[in-house]
């Protein structure tokens, strides 16, 4: 008997691993045209011969490659996906349906306006369903992703504090906030200075107020914030940054805890952006793409990035003379696609549907904590919302770190919570269920983190050597860092 | 609701657990005054048919059916089926970033085998594993090279996409960093080297052009390459074609390549989601913002591929970091990875050679309906033409009602360039429409 | 950990030593340490100017990154090269082979205010319990 390999469909080499001269995975239409000869119409110099080490695959090979890989991946599609913050949710497949009408996904940018009304009527009802969720006076939906969002909203602040004379050095941001933050608003131009967050997890009013000053052009906040706890003092935080003409910047990260519930603009917040692959449920993709709108007061309106979608007797239409305007965030007009999705998210649920989304995120995270009390430490006492954060203090004792609790948590057949973050609680483990998870899914991921809690005590090199039972087991980032290899090259299995 | 798992017992039983009466007392937290004290204005939620319905409408409502000759950075290019088959599967299409490489090999190998291509499609060493789309990779690219280099200066050609433009001064002005643009030759429609020579000083970090450029003409990398290493600033080289990566040189030259993916099978939908590239030499990799996905090996000393370099990024060195840059677009690079992979290094260079050929054929079907084509530089798969018998704007509304979306009015962004056509033909322009929309051309018939 | 006595040491874990009008400046084993697997250093060229108590370089772990202060004012002399292909140097010999610049020493009362390793030692038991 020969030896027991592991089977192919665990051990799929790279696309230029199977890769061999005149395989075909392409047919193209025939030619209508007579051809032409690259070299007379570029000559020599601008022709390239072919592009080196590009794979040579056939069709069949290319849907088991993929297909393969993909098997190898976590997904919401196989069960919980707590990561915090990022508001895993289940992606509902009609949403990519509708992303894919002809008329819709085959329209060019540039077509004429007469020819797209229908694509800004979507845009159109996308802006003001959003601007009716956060309070808001108008919306933008330019920007590509959360953070471009941020980045869209700081241009905004220092645009209208720039007409007022002055935009302002400095951007406050609590030490519990996301690292996009302070990342953007080094690139928007402002310096950061961090606030502490209180005993209880918040904003610390009174220490705030000794450091709001005419050099404050605004503070990003998150709210609820990454500790998963509704900043309670948050329109007086509004009221003192208005007083002394600076801005209130809502990070709407986690605004899976308000839709229906409260508006961020009745609490004073002048600009925030929302993440639609998180609340409005467009598919993460692995990573992307997402979408990042941006809401704000009517202040700030005149700002907004062009072009913004007109109403004319003759219909819709994009107008880019905006005097004022901070420019062109990015080509065309948004990730359309996405936009498209999540507007079909807001249809499917209606007004009401979405406040019981709320409801259902925020006891679901409720119901995970009170199962894990007692299990692990709960740096924060106040309530929580959508999601609810523990540290590893009671493991750590016993020499176990979150990053290896959640490894484990993979064996129990769960995507880990999202480790080590908030700085703020030293081993963090921040858990969001969202609320597209049912009792039993979250009974048991509950069973799961307190028998991890049991092993801990018993036997902690088990939990530290896990995972044990994927298909790849620890991986070792030290050596990818230490010796970047990103591309691949002939040696290729090392 | 179809999306909610629980039934209203398991609410009770879930509340009673957590002792609370009622759904309000969930919210105890948030201070009385500041709830939604009304419900949301949005309609009842509606059924899967209703919604489709709803969408149909909408594209009803906007073109359905027309032969389009419009490219300007969004580009009509077949899709194999097998793409949205791949990419429509849960294992992709639901998952997250892969923090977690242990249950994220799937996607961190399709990002590994992305990489690579694009590093093989540019002549680069290294990729990142993409950026949002191609004009927002522009400043990226921008903001990477003056880091580099430590000066400030940025000379951008005028035959940049123009939206490209536009972004990196909303990007830049706001930073208060200083951009200038370099003019195109308006005979060529190339660089103006002379132009580029005169600007270059020594507080410049970069050159930025694209090629081809917005009007479709090729350019000498090679030239602008030297004019600018000359001066000690780096060449920022930008694509919104990438089918032309199969025909034409690759710019191995420059010192950062920015573009745009879209042509590999995600369709044009309305401007997005694209996917955008950055490629550069090995010494940048640090320099370089986005997510990067190294190889190494897992306990059991087998490959495995993660996350890496992840200190230049925003969750990390927070206002330190290269770009506040979070996401990737994962999905979409997913999809040209596909897509690549269809098509492989034969197919990439026949689709280039069919693109150039049917562009060419529409040129001269145009020229000999009555247009000329206003620059002489060589052109890809799009160039300028300037009808002569009728308005450009006549043309096209003509067009219209035989059911073909002409070439896009250049006025839009360039005043000089009036009356001018840019016009874009691909794989997917069928000898009959191109000849249809040719006649629009033609002298009106008397009377 | 037996801190070196011939040593002083800074509140952000860097040590120097001086030999004549040189000092070798590296990390601590307990910066190391905290620190974890370190997997890239970014150092000064030779000639910088440092300045007491200011940032000169950074060294990575795979997630984290700490700058390195300088102790001393001076000149950068001489950076140990070897730690750009082989960083985990600062992990196995922090005090030794993992030294990250030589420089002159500007001003010879400055080592003053540093730490000796008792001193030292007690300031990381008492950050650690802390």
């Amino acid at each position: 008997m020969g030896r027991i390999r592991q089977h192919q469909t665990q051990d799929e080499a790279l696309l230029f691993e199977r890769s061999s001269p005149g395989k075909i995975g392409y047919q193209l239409p025939r030619m209508d045209v007579p051809e032409t000869d690259p070299l007379e119409a570029l000559g020599a110099k601008l022709v390239r011969n072919d592009v080196a080490g590009f794979p040579e695959v056939s069709e069949v090979e290319v849907i088991r490659h993929f297909t393969r890989l993909s098997t190898w991946n976590y997904a919401i599609d196989l069960g919980l996906y707590p990561l915090g913050s990022c508001t895993m949710k289940y992606n509902p497949r009609l949403n990519e349906a509708v992303a894919r009408i002809e008329g819709i996904i085959d329209a060019h940018p540039y077509q004429p306006e007469c020819l797209a009304q229908g694509l800004l009527r979507i845009q159109r009802t996308l802006e003001m369903y959003l601007a009716d969720i956060t309070g808001m006076d108008a919306v933008t939906l330019q920007p590509a992703a959360g953070a471009h969002g941020e980045l869209t909203g700081l241009l905004l602040i220092r645009a209208y504090l720039e007409s007022r004379g002055n935009a302002r050095r400095t951007v406050l941001i609590p030490d519990s906030a996301h690292g996009t933050n302070p990342a953007t608003a080094a690139i928007a131009g402002y310096e950061v200075r961090e606030i502490t967050s209180n005993r209880r997890g918040m904003i610390d009013v009174e220490a705030m107020r000794a450091m709001v000053d005419g050099s404050v052009a605004a503070l990003m906040v998150t709210n609820p914030n990454t500790v998963g706890i509704f900043e309670q003092d948050i329109a007086q935080v509004a009221g003192l940054l208005h007083e002394h003409g600076a801005q209130l910047y809502m990070d709407g990260a986690n605004m899976n805890a308000l839709v229906g519930v409260a508006r961020p603009g009745e609490f004073g917040v002048d600009v925030m952006h929302l993440n639609l692959h998180k609340t409005f449920s467009t598919p993460h993709g692995g990573g992307g793409p997402g979408a990042g709108p941006v809401a704000v007061r009517r202040h700030l309106e005149p700002f907004l990035p062009v072009p913004r979608i007109q109403s004319t007797s003759e219909g819709l239409r994009f107008d880019s003379n905006r005097p004022s305007s901070i420019g062109r965030v990015r080509a065309f007009y948004g990730n359309f696609g996405v936009l498209v999705r999540a507007l079909a998210y807001i249809l499917a649920h209606g007004g009401d549907g979405l406040r019981n989304a709320t409801v259902d995120a925020v006891l679901n995270a409720n119901y995970v904590r009170k199962g894990l009390e007692g299990h692990f430490d709960l740096p924060y006492d106040a309530p929580s919302m959508h999601e609810c954060i523990f540290s590893d203090a009671l493991q750590a004792k016993h020499g176990v770190k979150t990053g290896e609790i959640a490894k484990r948590l993979i064996d129990y057949g769960f995507h880990p919570y999202t480790v080590s973050f908030p700085l703020i609680v030293r081993g963090a483990l921040m858990i969001e269920p969202t609320e597209t998870e049912s009792k039993r899914e979250l009974d048991e991921f509950v069973e799961a983190m307190q028998a991890i809690a049991s092993e801990v005590k018993a036997d902690r090199d088990l939990v530290r050597k896990a995972p044990v039972t994927t298909r790849t087991s620890r991986v070792d980032e030290t050596r990818a860092a230490r010796r970047p290899t990103v591309i691949w090259n002939d040696d290729g299995r090392n | 609701m179809r999306y909610l798992p629980k039934s209203p017992a398991e609410r009770a039983e879930m509340l009673a657990t957590l002792g609370l009466d009622s759904i309000e007392d969930l919210f105890a937290s948030i201070p009385e005054p500041l709830r939604q004290g009304s419900s949301l204005a949005i309609p009842a939620g509606q059924s899967e048919y209703e919604i489709r319905e709803y969408f149909e409408a909408r594209a009803r409502e906007s073109g359905r059916g027309y032969a389009c000759f419009l490219g300007a950075g969004a580009y009509n290019h077949y899709r194999p089926v097998v793409v949205d088959s791949i990419a429509t599967r849960g294992e992709f299409l639901t998952a997250y970033t892969p923090y977690q490489a242990e249950i994220s090999q799937g996607v961190l190998t399709t990002i590994f085998e992305f990489q690579t291509m694009v590093a093989q499609l540019t002549g680069m060493d290294v990729a990142n594993a993409s950026m949002y789309d191609g004009s927002t990779a522009v400043p990226e690219a921008g903001m990477m090279a003056v880091r580099i280099t430590r000066r400030e200066r940025l000379l951008v050609s005028r035959a940049l996409h123009p939206e490209y433009r536009q972004v990196l001064d909303t990007y830049y002005q706001r930073q208060e960093l200083p951009a200038d643009t370099v003019a195109f030759d308006p005979e060529t429609g190339q660089l103006d080297l002379a132009d580029l020579e005169a600007k270059l000083a020594p507080d410049v970090a970069a050159v930025i052009l694209q090629t081809p450029n917005f009007f479709g003409i090729v350019e000498d990398v090679r030239e602008a390459a030297e004019l600018a290493h000359r001066n000690g600033a780096l060449l920022v080289v930008v694509f919104s074609e990438a089918a032309s990566l199969g025909l034409l040189a690759p710019p191995s030259e420059a010192d950062i390549v920015a573009g745009e993916l879209q042509s590999f099978a995600h369709p044009p939908s309305f401007g997005g989601p694209y996917v955008g590239i950055l490629a550069t030499k090995q010494r940048y990799i640090r320099q370089m913002p986005g997510r990067l996905v190294g190889q190494t090996l897992d306990s059991h000393g087998r490959r495995a591929f993660c996350l890496t370099l992840a200190t230049r990024e925003q969750h990390i060195r927070r206002a330190k970091a290269t770009s506040n840059i979070c996401t990737n677009q994962a999905l979409v690079a997913l999809m040209a990875t596909v897509y690549m992979a269809l098509m492989g290094k034969r197919g990439l260079r026949e689709l280039a050679e069919q693109n150039l050929s049917k562009a060419h054929f529409l040129a001269s079907a145009l020229q000999a309906s009555g247009a000329e084509l206003r620059f002489s530089g060589p052109f890809f798969n799009e160039f300028v033409a300037r009808p002569t018998r009728r308005s450009a704007n006549e043309v096209n509304e003509l067009a219209l009602r035989s059911n073909v979306i002409g070439g896009l009015e250049l006025v839009r962004f360039f005043p000089e360039l009036e009356g001018t056509l840019l016009v874009c033909a691909t794989e997917t322009s069928t000898r009959e429409a191109m000849e249809r929309y040719a006649t629009c051309f033609r002298r009106k018939p008397d009377g | 950990m037996e801190y070196p006595v011939e040593f002083r040491y800074t509140e952000e874990h860097e040590w120097v030593k001086i030999e004549q009008y040189t000092a070798t400046v590296g990390i601590t084993h307990h910066a190391q340490d905290q620190l974890g697997d370190v997997v890239f250093v970014e150092l000064p060229a030779i000639g910088a100017k440092l300045q007491a108590g200011s940032p000169f370089g950074a060294v990575e772990s795979v997630k984290a990154v700490s700058d390195i202060y300088a102790p001393i004012s001076g000149d950068v002399t001489a950076v140990n090269e070897d730690l750009l292909d082989a960083p985990e140097k600062i992990n196995d010999d922090p005090h030794g082979e993992g030294w990250l610049v030589r420089m002159t020493v500007f001003d010879g009362a400055e080592i003053q205010g540093l730490m000796d390793a008792q001193k030292y030692a007690e300031y990381v038991a008492a950050e650690t319990v802390g």
